[in-house]
Parts: C-alpha cells; structure tokens; sequence
C-alpha cells in the first residue's frame, strides 16, 4: 500500500516539504512569481528573449470586450482561449473548428457563441485565476501537434515538460492527454505521464493514475521507446527560459508544433512533483549534483550538454548510500 | 531530514524554556492546578468576641494569626460595628485593636479568616528570634528536687535537646507517673496551666521554649478552643512538640493563632471578653485558591493572568485560546499527513461552531447544509452568473437555509438544530463554490476526497479544541502557546515526506523493481 519513507529517500524522491522549503523557498524570489503567474507577461517577455511561444490572437481584458471575441477571432478557425493567471491547465478551452454557428471543443463535442463568450467571461471574473482575483483572457494559436503524437495522444495536445533548474534540465517528461483528461495535458486530471530520458530524449513506460503503463489507456499504442524529435533543441529552449525568467527550479511546457517545432507555452513556478512517478526516478539525485556545483556551464548549450551527460540515464541506484 | 536552521532551534528551545518555566512557576509557586475542575479545602475561621460594654472610652485588643505555616490566608476580614479598627504588628504576633468612645450593652465584635493549604510549613513553623538561654529557676521544695530528679532521669536517656525534650515530655505524660511527676501534676489544674509547668521544668534543664496556642481545623464546628504547643529551641531553629504526649512535629490542621501565653484577648474599660471560635469547611476550585494566594502574596503575575478579566471576555478567550491548537492540528494534518481541505483553516472555523451544535449534530448539519447548497450551486450554474454575484447569491442561498432548518426543527421541537445559526455562512458559502469548482475541474471524487478531509480535520479539531484538560491548560496558562508556537515553527521547517507520499510515491519504487 505505501512505500516506506527510506525506500523513497534512497530513489532520491522530493516530497513537497522538501521542494517548498529546499528549492521553492531558496531558489526561487517570491518577487518574481506573479512573472510566472501572469502567462501573457510570460509569453511577451520569452518573445522579446527570442523563445518561440505560441502566435497571440488577442487578449479579453474587461468584460465589454468579450462580446468581440468572436469577431476578433474569425480569421482563425482554430484557437486556444486560456486565463492568464490560470493554474493546472483548468479553464484552459480549445476550439478546434466551427460547424455553422457553433464552434467545436477539442472533445468534439459543440459550444454554442454564447457558451464560448461565458466561458470568456468567467475567466475575466477570475474563476480558474489563483485566488480569485480578476483575470484576462488569452486567445492563441492552437498548436498542431506533431504527427509523432498522433498514436499516442487522445485529443488535446501533448506537452513536455522540463524541470530546469539552476538553468540545467533536470527531469523530463511528456505528458499525454487521455479522454479521462478531457484533452487536458495534466497528470491529476488524468492524462499519462512519460518519463523521457534526458540523454537520448527517448521515453520510457507511462504512469496513468496510480498504474504503470506501457501502452496509450485509449488508443492502444506503444509509449515506450519513442523518440522525442528536436530533443536537444528542447532542452536548449528550456535551459534558455530559466535565463530571463530569474527562478532557480522551474517547470517549463513545450509543446511540439508540426510545422513550428517546440513552442514553449508555459511557466511554472512550483512544477508538482509527479515527474518523478512518470521518470520512476526522484529527482534529488540531479538536483543534488546540480546544487554541488560550485560553477555553472555558461551557455545554454553548455548546460544542456552537462545535462546530457552527466544526468541522463535515469540513476538506477544511487552511487553512494 | 532537514531541521537544521540553528537559529531556528536556539529561537523553538528559547521558546519551550519561557514557556515551560513560567508554567511551572505557577504550578508550583502559585498552586494552580494543571488539571481542570479540581477543588481544594478552604476553611473559614470566625473569631467572635463578646463583652459587656460600658459608658467608658473601651480599647479590645484581640490576637490574630500572623505567620499561618502550612497555610495561606486568602481573605479577612473584620466586623466592627462603630469601633475604630487598627492592626498592630509586634515581631511575632499581630493584633486587632478596637476602640470606641462608649459602648452600651452587649458588645460584639468579629474577625474572620479564610485559609487553605499551602506547602512549606516546616521553614515557617521555626520563625522568630532565636532565645537566650534561661538561667535555671528556683523552684520551691519540694519541687526542686522532684524536678532535679526527673531532669536527671532524662538526661541519662537523651543525646541533644529534641530527644531530651521528647524523653521529658514522654515521661512527665506517662500513664503511670513516677511519684516525683505526680507531684508536678498535681500542681496544674489543667492541661494549659500543665503546658506552663512544662516550660518552667525545660528552663531547669537550660532549654528555651515557647507556647503556640492554635486551632485544630477539620471539619465545620461551632464551637473550638485554641490548644497549647510547645515549641523548644535547639540553638538553630524552634522544634515543635505535642506537649501531651512528645511526638515532635506538628499536626497538618493546626493553625498557629499567636505564639506565646498573653492573653488572647484584653479588654480596657468594660467587661472581660468571651471568645468563641467556629470553623466552617468548604471546597473551591483550586484555580480560586490559587488566584487569591496570589492576590496575598502580592505576585504580579497573577495581575496578568486572563482570570482577572471580565467574566464575558473570559469566555471569549477560552474559545479563541484554543484556536491555535486547532491551527497545529491543521498544519500536521496537511504537511505531516497530506490530508486535503478546503481552505486552510476552514476546519478550525467548523470546528468552533461544533462546539456549541455537539459533534454529531454538527456535522449532520454541516453535510446537509453543503449538500444542498452544492445542488442550487449547480442550478446558478445554469445561469451563467459572475463570480462575485454567484459567490453572493451561495451566501444568501446558505443563509435561508439555515434559517429553514432552525425553524422546522424547532417546530419538531428539535431544539438543538437551533444551533445551526452558529454556523459560520460565509465560510459555508465558500466552501460549497470551492466544492463545486473542484467537482467540475477534479470530478466528484476529488470534491468528495477534500470535502471529507475537511470534515474529518474538523472532527478530530473540535475533539482537540473541546479538551477539558487541554482547553484549561491554554486558559491557565497561556504561556504554553509559546510551546505551540515553537512546534509549528519546528514543523514549518519540516521537509520530510508526507504520510499521503508514502502512497503516492510507492510506484516509483514498484517502476524501479522493473528491470
């Protein structure tokens, strides 16, 4: 039923004590969080760094404008509408087309105009926003996800995620949506997590749930051994976001376009813990060579390149102890 | 494990120290008590004096307990009519004076004390100067020699002056008394004129002594008379005998009244007075007793204590003090156990509100109340309402709902759903919109997980914050929350795993053991 305390301890797991206290709180500038917290800040601040995100349609700011919402968007048949300040991916809407006049969620299911500017609306009013303080609303480009996840994603769109800290990645994994996750790319809402080796970029077996899986819950695939395309420039990207973003230990979201390649489109500051159940692999054994080096690999090719190195591999046992 | 901070240890043992030894400085200094409800002997002595007053100026001079070793005066008081009062302290005894210009009549005066136990008897019993030693008097034949004898008798079967006062004592009390100690008895008419014979034998042997007089307190009585003790001084300190019968010490019950053979009551310029003497016995809260020990004894500390509040602001605080409990309760559940609620400390907030609905009631209440509010939550759903006005429209929606339920089930003459107006709404309505955003976002096993959490939080919280022994521990002595404080901060830096991780990690150690 549950792991003993020094089994986990000896897998190198970080329990969210830990993270808080030991990285979150000393890594990481309280002064720097609404940054992160505030995903359009983010997105025009990694524009100006030269990090590919995600084309911005438009943004909703006050209540008055979401009635334009439609027509703002019209050009676009396909859109990403998000909160600002939401968190866990909830409140985030894709609209994948129209039929007449009703526009189509990545569900397939249909939401009529009116729904689509409620929906707007409560993200304004501050619903999915931490704390419920008042929000924007963001409409982006809807990414079209590389062919690679075609077999082994169920609607939405699959992301990666990479903990970088002190600019060097750390852990990855790709998270899957499934149709448990309602095409949501988050690991309690129920998509499958893939641990993704971080030398070879290639990923190993999925955690669903409380399962270890080797196969897609819905589509049947195979998970394992597939090849992330892009892999260093992955890393690359997520090492370069650490730069500008001043936090010591984040988790950054990149997605894979078809024809873009990986955008990033998110920021977090606390990335939750459950890497380490899509890798089985804690993560204080890297973030404890990390912390012991005395001089960071400059670049953030050079940093990528220690990662690729001296981390990857998943550790099946640690050296010492 | 990672508690490591000095700083942060030196400032939780600081902490702990303050808190424990000011705890323990009340506890032993000023007697209260660490477990609730516990009650004490207190006595009260009344002292009445009576004279036939007269036309004259009339002075009363009346002794009364000075030092009471073995207990402490928590009140006195005095009745004196139209006398003018005065109290004079003398180095072993005090005194009550009263005087009036005429009394006519039947005059009647009173003193009264109230007293309960207290430790430390033995150091105060020997207080006062310590004596010369007497020169031997010359007692008149045939006693002299009857005395020199038995004088010379204890001598051989003594070694200091406590067993040579203890053997005298044994033998001037035998039951069949050598013809020398039957002559010495027969000059005393009664047993304090023989306590004075006594004396006057121990100052042949050269040994200074004196005579308490006190009252053997126990039960309630009407009527007591003061008793003679013989206190002899071995060159250090006053050791106490039972001039009747030798045994050294004193009873736990005896007061001491006034130390020498004065008369205990004068009276100038009218008749000689009547004193009777009448204990009633009853039992206090310890923490009264100990309040007025304090009071007596003059200790600031008391002055600060949340017993000397209004009575109203008491009882807020025995309720809020118990607040912080609640918080550590909390902050274990979540970072030691892992256990998910809806607000952080909204239980403690339920919690206080079982208090007054009992736990049962509470929590069939608190179920129903979310229950429905949750199903007219997704009604407003419907509605597409804005954040704020839905959140204002719950608020309402919770509120007559109380209301429903306090009026029909005082018409089941259900009286104790009454209580339902204890309810905090707003928090009510804060948690049936976080219930109902959880259950859209998370599912209903998510919402249902937090929302037993919570519930459970508050079970064990209003179990904790309801305490006899914890509640009365925080009121009497709230310095134990610095003992709180230093745990919470301990546990702030308390970077171990969480029980629930235990779980929620255990298939990455499953994934490990998969080649």
């Amino acid at each position: 039923m549950i792991a003993l305390p020094g089994k986990l301890r000896r897998l190198g797991i970080l329990g969210i004590n830990q993270r808080n206290a030991d990285y979150i709180m000393r890594y990481n500038p309280r002064s720097r969080f609404p940054l992160v917290d505030d995903k359009l800040y983010t997105k025009k601040l990694a524009d100006q760094y030269g990090i590919a995100v995600p084309e911005l349609y438009t943004v909703i700011e006050i209540e008055h404008d979401v009635r334009q919402l439609c027509e703002r968007v019209a050009e676009h048949r396909q859109f990403v509408v998000k909160p600002a300040q939401g968190s866990g991916g909830n409140g985030v809407l894709v609209i994948t087309g129209h039929i007449g006049k009703n526009y189509v969620k990545s569900s397939g299911s249909l939401m009529s105009r009116e729904m689509l500017e409620r929906h707007t609306s409560n993200i304004l009013s501050g619903m999915y926003s931490l704390g419920g303080v008042p929000d924007k609303a963001i409409v982006e480009y809807m990414v079209q996800f590389d062919p690679l996840f075609e077999h082994i994603s169920f609607q939405g769109v699959p992301d990666i995620r990479v903990i970088v800290f002190r600019g060097i990645p750390v852990a990855a994994m790709v998270r899957l949506p499934t149709r448990a996750s309602d095409g949501k790319a988050n690991l309690h809402q129920g998509a499958v997590g893939v641990g993704i080796d971080l030398t070879s970029g290639v990923t190993h077996h999925g955690v669903w749930g409380e399962e270890l899986i080797n196969f897609h819950p819905d589509t049947g695939a195979l998970i394992a051994g597939t090849e992330m395309p892009h892999w260093p420039r992955i890393l690359e990207l997520a090492a370069r976001c650490s730069d500008f973003i001043g936090l010591g230990y984040i988790g950054v979201d990149i997605v894979l376009d078809k024809h873009l390649g990986p955008l990033v489109l998110e920021f977090n500051a606390r990335p939750g813990l459950n890497v380490q159940l899509a890798t089985g692999c804690g993560l204080l054994h890297n973030l404890h060579k990390v912390e012991a080096l005395s001089e960071l690999p400059e670049t953030p090719e050079q940093r990528v390149e220690y990662a690729r190195n001296e981390l990857g591999h998943a550790p099946a046992a640690p050296a010492e102890s | 494990m990672g508690i490591r901070d000095l700083h942060l240890k030196v400032l939780v043992i600081g902490l702990i120290a303050i808190g424990l030894s000011i705890c323990f400085y009340k506890v032993n200094t000023l007697g209260l008590p660490l477990k609730p409800g516990q009650h004490g002997e207190v006595w009260t002595i009344q002292a009445r004096l009576s004279f036939q007053g007269s036309t004259r100026p009339t002075k009363v001079e009346f002794a009364i307990p000075n030092r009471t070793p073995g207990f402490v005066v928590l009140d006195e008081d005095f009745i004196s009519g139209n006398y003018g009062l005065g109290i004079v302290e003398e180095e072993l005894n005090r005194k009550a004076q009263w005087a009036v210009r005429r009394a006519k009549g039947r005059q009647t005066l009173y003193y009264r004390v109230s007293l309960a136990r207290s430790a430390g008897a033995d150091a105060a019993l020997s207080y006062g100067p310590a004596p010369r030693y007497p020169e031997p008097p010359s007692y008149p034949e045939p006693y002299d020699s009857a005395i020199r004898a038995i004088l010379e008798d204890v001598r051989n079967e003594s070694a200091d002056i406590a067993s040579y006062t203890r053997e005298l004592l044994v033998q001037l009390n035998a039951p069949n008394p050598n013809e020398n100690v039957e002559l010495l008895r027969d000059r005393a008419s009664n047993s304090e004129q023989w306590v004075y014979e006594i004396a006057e034998v121990l100052k042949g042997a050269r040994i200074p002594s004196r005579i308490l007089y006190g009252l053997r307190i126990g039960d309630s009585v009407n009527h007591l008379e003061l008793q003679p003790w013989l206190q002899v001084h071995n060159g250090q300190r006053w050791l106490s005998f039972d001039p009747l019968s030798g045994t050294q010490g004193m009873p736990d019950n005896f007061l001491v009244w006034r130390i020498g053979s004065e008369p205990i009551a004068t009276v100038e310029g009218a008749g000689a007075a009547e004193v009777n003497f009448s204990v009633t016995r009853n039992y206090r809260e310890v923490v009264d007793i100990a309040r007025q020990r304090s009071k007596s004894a003059a200790s600031r500390l008391m002055d600060l204590s949340l017993y000397n509040l209004p009575v109203q602001t008491q009882n807020v605080y025995r309720i809020l003090l118990t607040v912080p409990l609640g918080a550590l309760l909390v902050v274990v559940m979540r970072n030691l156990v892992g256990m998910r609620t809806f607000g952080t400390f909204m239980p403690i907030l339920i919690a206080l509100a079982f208090r007054e609905t009992q736990l049962l009631w509470g929590l069939v209440m608190f179920s129903l109340i979310v229950a429905l509010g949750l199903m007219l939550r997704f009604y407003l759903d419907k509605l597409m309402l804005l954040l704020v006005p839905r959140l204002a429209a719950v608020l309402i929606i919770v509120l007559m709902m109380m209301m429903a339920i306090s009026v029909i089930s005082h018409q089941m003459n259900a009286d104790r759903a009454l209580s339902v107006a204890l309810f905090p709404m707003v928090i009510l309505a804060m948690t049936i919109e976080r219930m109902s955003l959880v259950w859209e976002e998370h599912g209903p096993h998510e919402a249902m997980l937090q929302g037993l959490g919570s519930l459970a939080v508050a079970a064990v919280g209003y179990l904790f914050m309801t305490n006899e022994l914890l509640t009365h521990l925080v009121f009497a002595f709230p310095e134990l929350l610095l003992v709180v404080l230093a745990i919470t901060l301990l546990l702030g830096r308390y970077t171990g795993y969480r029980l629930s991780e235990l779980h929620r990690f255990r298939s990455a150690v499953r994934s490990q053991q998969i080649p």
